[in-house]
Order: C-alpha cells, then sequence, then structure tokens
C-alpha cells in the first residue's frame, strides 16, 4: 500500500531523514516509534507528498507521491501533529468543508460527516465553533476530518499528545478500532503506545530506521545485554571456554579471524548493566594471550530507548492524578 | 473548478462569520459616502460617479490588502495548509478559490455604493455610459489589488506583515506615474505604463481602451500566478 525507497530528506545542509526504505501492508497498523526530532513528522510529510523528499521515491497504493500526487492523494487521510483546523468554523462546516475537498458530495457528504461525527463522537458539538473547543475535541475532529473520505491509507502524526490521560485511552480505541478498514501509521514517542495499537513497529532514531520488528519482541530487546568486541590471538576454543567462566557473560561467539597474525574477533554478551570489560582484560592476560582491541559496541538500541517515553505517566502532567489508575488499568 | 468553488465558498462563509469584512467594506462605503457628499453640496456639483469613483480607487490601497491578509497567511500560521495541500486539489485551485471569495466581497461592497447612484439619477440625469465604465474600471481595478494583495498573503503566515506587503506594494504601483510624469521620455512612459493610475483615469471619463482592461488582466494573472508559485515553493522551504 505504501512504498518509501531509500528516502532521503534535507533541510538546507541538515539531513532530517536519511536512506529510509519500508513498505506498509494493506490493512497493517504500523507505529513509527523515535524521540522528538528523529525524522517521524518528515517521513509522514513525505508520505502525504507535503514534503518532497530530497531523493529517493515514494509511493502510495501504486501512485507516486510526486509524479501522481492528486491520485496519490485521493488515498490519503492525514492528521499532522499540531492538528490544524479553521478556528473560526462551525464543526459541521469544517467537516462539509473537509469531505467536499476530498471530493465527497450530496447525500453520500452527508452521511459521512453524520457518520465520523458519531465514530468520533461529537454529537454534542456539531454546530460548535472549533475555536470554543478544548484540546481533547479538536484533536478527534482532526481524526474525523481524516476518515471522511474512507481513506485507504490513514497517518496520524502522535495522535495522542497533549490530551487528557481519559482521552488518551478513547484516542487509542479508535485507531485500533480504525485498523482493519484503513492501512494505518501512527507516530508516537512513547513506547507503551506502540504495544497497544501497532502490529508492527518502525524505530527511528537521528534520521533512521534502526529496527523493525513487532512489538513483543521490542519488549524482548529492551531487557537485551550487554554487547563487547574483543580481538584476540590464541587458541580459539580455549579463549571461549576461558571467557564464559567470567561472571556475568551469557556468551562468547568467535566472529571471524582476523589477518594473518592469528587474531580473531569475538562477540561476548553479558548480563545488562554489568561491567564485565576489566575481567574479560584480566582473564585474557593471565592466560597471556596477544589482546589487540576490546570494546563496548551494539548499544544505539537501548540507548534510543532510554531516550524514548518509557513510562506513559512521565508523558503527561505531573499535576494530574488521574493518570496513575489510568495506566494501571491499560 | 469544483474545488476552486468549493473554497471560495468556505471563504465566502468565513467572511460572512468574522468582522473584518463588515469592517472593512463599511470603511469603504462611508468613504465613499464622504466623497460623493463633498461633491453634491459643493460649488459646482456634478450629476456623474467621477466625484467619489476617482478617490475610493485610492481607497483600494488600505481595502484589498486588508481583504486578502487572512486567506493564504492564516492557513500558513494555523497549518491547514498542509491538510489543504495534501488533499486532492491543486495549489492554483486554492489560490483561484480564495481569490473568487475576496473578489465577491468587493463587488458586494461596490454595490451598496450603487445608492450613491441612485441618488445621482433620483435628483439629476446622468449619462449612463461614463457611470458603467467607471464600475467596470473600479471592478478591474480592486480585482487587480487582490491580486496583489493574494501575493502578499501567500508570502507570509503574518496577517499584519501581509497587509503592509499589499498596501506598500499597491502605494507604490499607484503612485509611481508621478515619477512617471517627472522622468518623461521613454523611461518615464514605461513608468507611466506600469503605474494603476494611469490606466484606470479613462475609465472614471467614460472611455473603455481595450489596452486598459488588458493592463488589468494581465496585473491581475501575473500576480496569482506568482502567488501560485510562492504557495508551491512552501512545499519545498
Amino acid at each position: 500500500m505504501i512504498e518509501l525507497d531509500s528516502i532521503t530528506k534535507y533541510y538546507g545542509n541538515y539531513p532530517a531523514v536519511t536512506d529510509i526504505s519500508f513498505r506498509v501492508e494493506k490493512g497493517e497498523i504500523l507505529g513509527f516509534l523515535g524521540p522528538n526530532g528523529a525524522g517521524k513528522s518528515t517521513t509522514m510529510k513525505i508520505i502525504t507528498g507535503f514534503v518532497p523528499p530530497t531523493e529517493g521515491t515514494c509511493s502510495v497504493a501504486g501512485n507516486d507521491i510526486l509524479t501522481n500526487s492528486l491520485a496519490a492523494r485521493r488515498h490519503i487521510g492525514y492528521l499532522p501533529e499540531t492538528v490544524p483546523l479553521y478556528t473560526d468554523m462551525t464543526v459541521s462546516d469544517y467537516l462539509e468543508f473537509m469531505g467536499r475537498i476530498r471530493e465527497l458530495k450530496g447525500e453520500h457528504l452527508r452521511k459521512r460527516v453524520d457518520s465520523v461525527v458519531q465514530i468520533c463522537r461529537l454529537e454534542e458539538y456539531f454546530d460548535t465553533f472549533i475555536s470554543k473547543l478544548s484540546k481533547g475535541f479538536r484533536q478527534r475532529v482532526g481524526i474525523a476530518q481524516s476518515i471522511i473520505h474512507e481513506p485507504d491509507v490513514l497517518i496520524l502524526d502522535e495522535p495522542t499528545i497533549g490530551i487528557d490521560p481519559i482521552q488518551v485511552v478513547e484516542t487509542r480505541e479508535l485507531i485500533k478500532n480504525l485498523g482493519g478498514e484503513h492501512t494505518l501509521i501512527v507516530s508516537t514517542h512513547i513506547l507503551p503506545e506502540v504495544s497497544m495499537i501497532c502490529e508492527r513497529v518502525i524505530i527511528i532514531h537521528e534520521g533512521q530506521i534502526v529496527a523493525v520488528d513487532k512489538p513483543e519482541n521490542l519488549a524482548t530487546r529492551l531487557r537485551g545485554t550487554e554487547r563487547v568486541e574483543i580481538d584476540v590471538a590464541g587458541p580459539t576454543r580455549e579463549i571461549v571456554s576461558a571467557l564464559e567462566k567470567v561472571p556475568g557473560v551469557e556468551s562468547v561467539n568467535r566472529k571471524n579471524s582476523l589477518s594473518d597474525k592469528g587474531y580473531s574477533s569475538f562477540e561476548i554478551e553479558a548480563e545488562r548493566g554489568l561491567e564485565i570489560r576489566s575481567e574479560l582484560a584480566i582473564s585474557i592476560v593471565k592466560n597471556k594471550w596477544d589482546l589487540l582491541r576490546l570494546e563496548a559496541v551494539g548499544m544505539s538500541l537501548e540507548e534510543i530507548f532510554l531516550r524514548l517515553t518509557t513510562t506513559e505517566d512521565a508523558t503527561q502532567d505531573g499535576e494530574n492524578l488521574g493518570i496513575e489508575e489510568v495506566s494501571n488499568n491499560e | 473548478m469544483n474545488n476552486t468553488l468549493t473554497i471560495a465558498w468556505k471563504e465566502l462563509k468565513i467572511y460572512f462569520q468574522t468582522p473584518t469584512a463588515y469592517v472593512v467594506s463599511a470603511m469603504f462605503v462611508v468613504f465613499a459616502g464622504i466623497t460623493f457628499i463633498l461633491n453634491v453640496i459643493g460649488t459646482n456639483p456634478e450629476a456623474t460617479v467621477r466625484s467619489f469613483v476617482v478617490p475610493s480607487s485610492i481607497f483600494y490601497i488600505l481595502l484589498a490588502p486588508l481583504l486578502t491578509m487572512r486567506l493564504l497567511a492564516e492557513e500558513q500560521k494555523l497549518g491547514t495548509l498542509e491538510l489543504l495541500l495534501t488533499s486532492p486539489v491543486r495549489d492554483w485551485e486554492v489560490v483561484l478559490g480564495k481569490y473568487i471569495a475576496s473578489l465577491v466581497i468587493l463587488i458586494a461592497t461596490l454595490a451598496a455604493t450603487l445608492y450613491y447612484v441612485i441618488m445621482i439619477y433620483a435628483f439629476g440625469e446622468p449619462d449612463s455610459g461614463p457611470v458603467m465604465s467607471a464600475y467596470l474600471g473600479m471592478i478591474l481595478y480592486g480585482a487587480a489589488a487582490l491580486a496583489i494583495g493574494m501575493l502578499a498573503s501567500s508570502l507570509t503566515s503574518n496577517q499584519i506583515v501581509s497587509a503592509v506587503l499589499g498596501m506598500g506594494t499597491l502605494l507604490i504601483l499607484t503612485f509611481i506615474d508621478t515619477l512617471g510624469s517627472r522622468l518623461g521620455g521613454v523611461t518615464g512612459d514605461i513608468v507611466l505604463e506600469i503605474s494603476m493610475r494611469t490606466h484606470f483615469g479613462d475609465f472614471a471619463r467614460g472611455i473603455v481602451d481595450t489596452s486598459h482592461i488588458v493592463y488589468y488582466l494581465s496585473i491581475i494573472a501575473i500576480f496569482l500566478f506568482l502567488a501560485v508559485r510562492s504557495v508551491e515553493t512552501r512545499r519545498w522551504r
């Protein structure tokens, strides 16, 4: 349904996203996870055709977003992060207008307006000016306009940001129910949110995809291990057995041998949070093997996780007392 | 074309629901009224519309940018332009739709001044030709001024900046004829031709010259084209 092929976008000299490629199948709910400023919004703006990529191609429902823009846009419903609405219009006028520019008309338009008003529970505010609505209701109007034309592809940029906890729960329910009919991309910087909503997650950091996985697997990765790489010269089997005896080490794998001098690379995994490097060095030196390199590696994913909001209450206003119960309920 | 009308309709609704258009149009009608009265109570009252049409056209410098300042600037400020440009709507449809809405308000405002024309017909015997040509000129002049305002509105997300940009441009394009006549020669002629006021005089006198019509239509086309381009480049910034 959606296909991105090596998309790169520069803002001036600053690379917002570099070399991003992925596909989203029909009916899938894809989560876009990353810390603030990771390039989530930029990627979404590229898919919607609002921001043209510097390099690479993107297509929606088989239509290239640049060369066949109008056709691609017909398939897209979009809610930007800022929830842009015409504050001088009433909810009904606004939805009718958004329906019309998405090529709905007459009886069908009226039915769709009624239907999205019902889905997003906006009945009471049908004739209210948008400027009078609270943030949570504006969010609902935003979602309502994005689904009014029953798009194949729905792109929601941080749809639960800045609304109160009860509305967050409602919004998530709403989004979940929208999956199935629509292909969905939802971005968030809240880790638990993806496991609640999404079937697949793309983690994006500093403009690059660092992981694509199911939410269940992400949790396992989060509990991951410390990794250390060493280059050492000596008999492989003995090195492995000696290093495995170091306390905290879970596995030792020989990766490859280095050139002619008898050095080999090993990858050692250890319990998370344990510093094993000095113990490893001591063990190697004791056996009189040559140690060429010893380095902690592969922390990037964990570091990114640390920068994500890993608990729900941290994203909310600390003064709000309803938070605890809500996050417990989920 | 459907999209254009949808957008025009939406903008008209907002015009009627917010005070800007009412205030601006009322001021225009009052201004036209004052110049009209000044003619009527003067020593040599004329049964023509010239007396208020010429000064009113100057008032466009204020009126047009105030009508157009919101149209594209606010879309950029609210971020709604993002939704509009990711809908199956062409950039020119957005610009044209909004332009048409502002033009409707301008024509409605002009229609309100017909009251003075009725007075002239009631108490005098005016020549109908110049009345009609004057109104044609007023519409063309106003339409050109609005197109300039549209470009100004597309360039910024700040309505005040947009209004000032529009007024500045209109001020220069209107009064540059004084410079033209000072300069003389070919340069002077070119400057005179650029001035919006040069092309208006004939309409007020009852002369409909196609070259003047072409001038105003060109101004409209050029500035709307630039506004569309400016909206397009929003994507690349």
